[in-house]
């Protein structure tokens, strides 16, 4: 199965679905979250998971923030702000509207 | 958050490298825990270097954090290179202030709208054609008569408003007996509803102050001398001062931004034009008619309808002046009536300066010119010196016009601190420049905003500078190509060609302001070294008025008390001073012929006035005490020459004619040497001193109420007296009052002030354009002597000749240095078109005037060049050749 691919045009889709179930994660928990939840069909590419969070945090969809965890160490978790609700809503109609889309074609041919 | 946080990313510069890290090791430490490799962990993350540029590119503005780059590698530049970089700041800096403050003076004086309601609809009436004097001019008082038929002819185009020169007045505020001055002007009572402004205390006058001659002794006052003179006091409406023979009383303050209409000077008190006391007199003028058009309207037709009622007005009023000559009359109804825009207001100010300032402002832009040219030039040094790196920058992949911005932004930081020095600098010295302009007991004042429209112009001005010296130098430099560089070395002769260019241009534009502030020197010189014929050696003026007016006897009385001051040396009286600019004249009938075209000049002088003045008298007597007008006067050369053929005139009589008819036989006692008598720029007028005694229609001496005290002072500082003086003549008689003390000297100087404005400024700006030439000059030659470097060691070691060597070093330079002197030359000759009314007894074309600026170049050039080709000469070819 072509995972990369598949993510592409849907990557913010899942951080967003991800933050909205699960706030305040940090970048390792949310790639874990997608691979967890697709029962490991789907895997956030780890390379290209970090520009997209930096690009939606400037974009005003997510905030993020520096917390210390129990080890001691720094971690910079994420949430959902309300551009960022509003956004989800929208990314997740537009998904629902293409696959459906999608199927109905291979169902007719 | 998210622009703000960009822009802020680009200043948090590190801290944002290392907490995209921080989050990137805190990913493998996870996966770490998690069980997996670290090496694993950090390859499935990919190229740290790829991942950090990427965030960090999406957290900042990638043109803002290249800018930010450039900026601090462009300030290290410029520390680099200390002193150059200084040189070029203050130079820049200097030049841009003064283009500022030229624009400050010019905005302020000529191109900033008044603040009134529609300024665009303002418009100002004069006449031009042939004077009364016969001599041709443009004329912009009115009669008020005349203005007040004008007026109702124009009633449905537009709105005429009558405002007087404004003047500096005596007043006196009853609480305090105290006499000041104060700026007074007379105004119609709706100029300010007709401006659309607004009191800021009290009210305004309106047309039911301006109905009656007499009838609203009221004031307005300005905000400025509101908060000058009674510290914004609330309770001022209601106070009266004296002024003439009135009280008024004050009753509002004008809006803060009108402060008159004239530029230059701030009005201080307004009064309705009904108060003036010859509101009725149809032969005195004293009125300025601007006009305010109504919506629409065409202004020729207006013009035209303006012009017929004057043409009326003076050809009734003319028909009962039967003691005119035909001629004069001729010429006089022949003028024709001018409307022009003056949504600036109108002032003598204007007129006399426009052109001055506007000359000036060529003058510092040329200036600025040589000094862009001088900072092209060091930018293409600094550019050559960085080629390689250049080189490099593009072999590793920059664009050309990242190039261009990193030069460009060095150019605009210099172009930044300059054009804040420039401020400071254009703050200070607009302001230095109005002080200058200082006519004793009335200094210009101007209003200098520094609002939008300076700010603006700063804005703009610094802009173009940079695109000026900056883009050239940095299109070159971003055009580099690495192969050739790192062959050792490009075309050097282009870089050459575009430096020695700029010579050329400078050297124009140094020679033009060169040549320009010759003539202003010449002018200035040749005026203040005029002989006036009188001595002006400690001679202190005290300019009385007694109100009411006193008889003559009074006078001498007063004067006979000042001679006896200790330090005094001499006491006489005038009616006016020489030189004062006041003029009284009239035809002059020899052996009852008609009236003569040439005007005569009379002045009313004590006995003994020749003496104090050091006029000498070459024939006949002085006048002397029992001397009555007409009976005895005193007349100079040149109306001797001019009415009597030079025949000796002791003890011929002439007539003075009026322009009533009514004439007056005077009898010659003696003559005098000419003297200038109100002002050194025309050419010698006759002049007749007359006694001040004359009988009035009762037989008695009639009453003087203004007189000028003549005094000559032992001590070379005659002002030292002035308290002393000021207080002898209060005490001598009730109602005497001294309103001004000046010396001779300071009203000789305020003859030439223009001049010597013009003079002052353009000898510094020359010096300045002279000296940033020259380092320019020095620079290229510099430059290009460390280019031919190689080639001069060769040819030395080959027994090349100094002169072939002196030669090879200076030839483009001299090249450029002719071409330039031609092309200023050209210039400096049409230019004298331009500046011919601002210049006395000189001329454009003069070759003397060429000659300085032709020599004070060449030695430029000589003094640039000779340490060079000296440099060029000890060049010691083996350790040249050595370390190539």
């Amino acid at each position: 199965m072509p995972k990369s691919d598949s993510l592409q045009g849907s990557l913010d889709l899942l951080v967003l679905k991800i933050l909205s179930r699960r706030p305040r994660q940090h970048g390792y928990a949310i790639m874990s979250a997608i691979s967890e939840m697709s029962e490991d069909v789907l895997r956030a590419e780890e390379g290209s998971l970090y520009p997209a969070l930096h690009r939606m945090e400037e974009a005003g969809w997510i905030r993020a923030e520096w917390i210390t965890k129990d080890t001691g160490r720094r971690a910079r978790i994420y949430e959902l702000t309300v551009a960022g609700r509003k956004q989800l809503a929208a990314e997740e109609s537009r998904w629902q509207l293409v696959t459906s889309a999608v199927n109905r074609v291979l169902r007719t041919v | 958050m998210s622009l703000w946080s960009r822009i802020a990313n680009v200043f948090r510069g590190d801290g944002l490298s290392r907490e995209i890290e921080e989050e990137f090791e805190a990913h493998v430490a996870e996966a770490v825990e998690q069980g997996r490799d670290p090496e694993e962990a950090r390859r499935a993350l990919g190229r740290a270097l790829r991942q950090r540029e990427e965030s960090h590119d999406v957290k900042v503005i990638a043109w803002l954090d290249s800018l930010r780059a450039d900026a601090i590698f462009g300030w290290r530049q410029l520390k680099r290179n200390k002193i150059t970089s200084a040189a070029a700041i203050l130079s820049l800096a200097l030049a841009i202030g003064a283009c500022t403050s030229a624009f400050r003076l010019i905005d302020a004086l000529l191109w900033r709208p008044l603040p009134v309601a529609h300024p665009e609809q303002l418009y100002v009436l004069s006449r031009k054609g042939m004077g009364f004097d016969n001599k041709p001019g443009e004329w912009d008082s009115w009669a008020y008569p005349a203005f007040a038929q004008m007026r109702a002819a124009a009633k449905d185009q537009a709105e005429l408003i009558a405002i007087s020169y404004a003047d500096r007045s005596d007043v006196t505020y009853k609480t305090d007996q105290e006499m000041e001055k104060a700026n007074l002007q007379f105004v119609s009572g709706w100029m300010f509803p007709t401006f659309g402004i607004q009191p800021a205390a009290g009210r305004l006058f309106t047309e039911n102050d301006d109905r009656q001659p007499g009838a609203s002794p009221y004031a307005v006052i300005s905000y400025d001398y509101w908060s000058r003179r009674f510290g914004r006091d609330p309770h001022i409406i209601g106070r009266t001062f004296h002024f003439g023979d009135g009280i008024y009383e004050i009753v509002g303050v004008s809006e803060k931004k009108f402060s008159g209409t004239e530029p230059g000077t701030v009005v201080d008190i307004f009064i309705p034009t009904m108060m003036h006391h010859s509101v009725t007199r149809q032969d005195s003028t004293w009125i300025r008619t601007l006009a305010v058009m109504k919506p629409g309207i065409a202004i020729e037709p207006l013009r035209a309808k303006l012009a017929a009622v004057s043409h009326a007005f003076e050809e009734k009023r003319l028909s009962g002046e039967t003691g005119l000559s035909q001629q004069t009359l001729k010429g006089v109804l022949a003028n024709q009536v001018l409307m022009e825009p003056a949504p600036t207001g109108a002032s003598g100010m204007q007129q006399e300066y426009s052109r001055a300032l506007s000359a000036l402002a060529v003058l510092v832009l040329m200036v600025l010119l040589i000094a862009c040219a001088n900072v092209a030039n060091l930018m293409t040094v600094q550019a050559a010196a960085r080629a390689r790196e250049m080189a490099l920058r593009v072999s590793i992949g920059a664009g050309r016009w990242r190039l261009v911005q990193m030069v460009l932004v060095e150019s605009a930081m210099l172009a930044f601190f300059a054009a804040a020095s420039g401020a400071l600098f254009a703050w200070w010295s607009a302001p230095f420049v109005v002080s200058m302009i200082n006519p004793p007991d009335n200094p210009a004042r101007l209003i200098l905003p520094a609002d939008w429209r300076v700010l603006g112009f700063g804005m703009a001005l610094t802009l173009s500078v940079i695109l000026l010296f900056g883009l050239l130098p940095a299109l070159r430099a971003s055009a580099v190509k690495p192969v050739s560089v790192l062959k050792g070395g490009d075309d050097p002769h282009s870089r050459r060609r575009l430096m020695h260019g700029m010579i050329a241009l400078q050297v124009a534009f140094c020679f033009l302001v060169l040549f320009v502030a010759g003539l202003f020197v010449t002018t200035f010189q040749r005026l203040s070294n005029k002989p006036t014929g009188f001595s002006a050696e400690r001679i202190l003026l005290l300019e009385t008025t007694s109100r009411p007016a006193q008889s003559s006897i009074y006078w001498d009385q007063v004067a006979e008390r000042l001679r006896a001051v200790p330090g005094v040396e001499r006491v006489s009286q005038s009616a006016f001073p020489l030189l004062k600019g006041d003029n009284w004249n009239d035809s002059i009938s020899i052996n009852g012929g008609p009236p003569s075209i040439d005007l005569a000049y009379f002045l009313n002088v004590s006995p003994g006035f020749l003496e104090t003045m050091r006029i000498p008298l070459i024939a006949g007597r002085d006048l002397r005490d029992g001397d009555l007008y007409p009976n005895a006067v005193i007349v100079n050369e040149t109306f001797v020459r001019k009415f009597l053929n030079g025949e000796n005139p002791v003890g011929r009589a002439v007539e003075k004619a009026s322009d009533d008819g009514s004439r007056e036989r005077m009898q010659i006692v003696g003559v005098m040497r000419d003297a200038y008598y109100s002002s050194i720029r025309s050419p010698m007028l006759p002049v007749v001193f007359v006694p001040f005694h004359h009988k009035d229609a009762k037989g008695g001496l009639s009453p003087e109420s203004d007189e000028t005290f003549i005094v000559r002072t032992a001590s070379s500082n005659p002002l030292a007296l002035a308290t002393t003086l000021r207080q002898e003549v209060s005490r001598t008689r009730s109602g005497f009052h001294i309103s001004n003390v000046i010396t001779q000297k300071e009203l000789n100087e305020a003859q030439t002030i223009r001049e010597r404005l013009l003079a002052t400024l353009a000898f510094f700006f020359g010096a300045v354009a002279l000296l940033l030439a020259g380092i320019g000059l020095y620079g290229v030659l510099n430059y290009s002597l460390q280019q031919q470097q190689r080639e001069l060691g060769i040819r030395l070691a080959l027994g090349a000749q100094a002169g072939n060597i002196a030669r090879q070093v200076t030839a483009g330079i001299f090249v450029a240095v002719s071409l330039g002197a031609v092309a200023g030359l050209a210039a400096g000759m049409a230019s004298g078109r331009y500046i011919e009314s601002l210049l006395y007894q000189v001329k454009a074309t003069d070759i003397s005037m060429l000659a300085i600026p032709s020599l004070t170049i060449l030695l430029a050039v000589i003094i640039a060049a000779v340490p060079n080709v000296l440099k060029a000469l000890h060049i010691d070819p083996v350790a040249m050749l050595r370390v190539e």
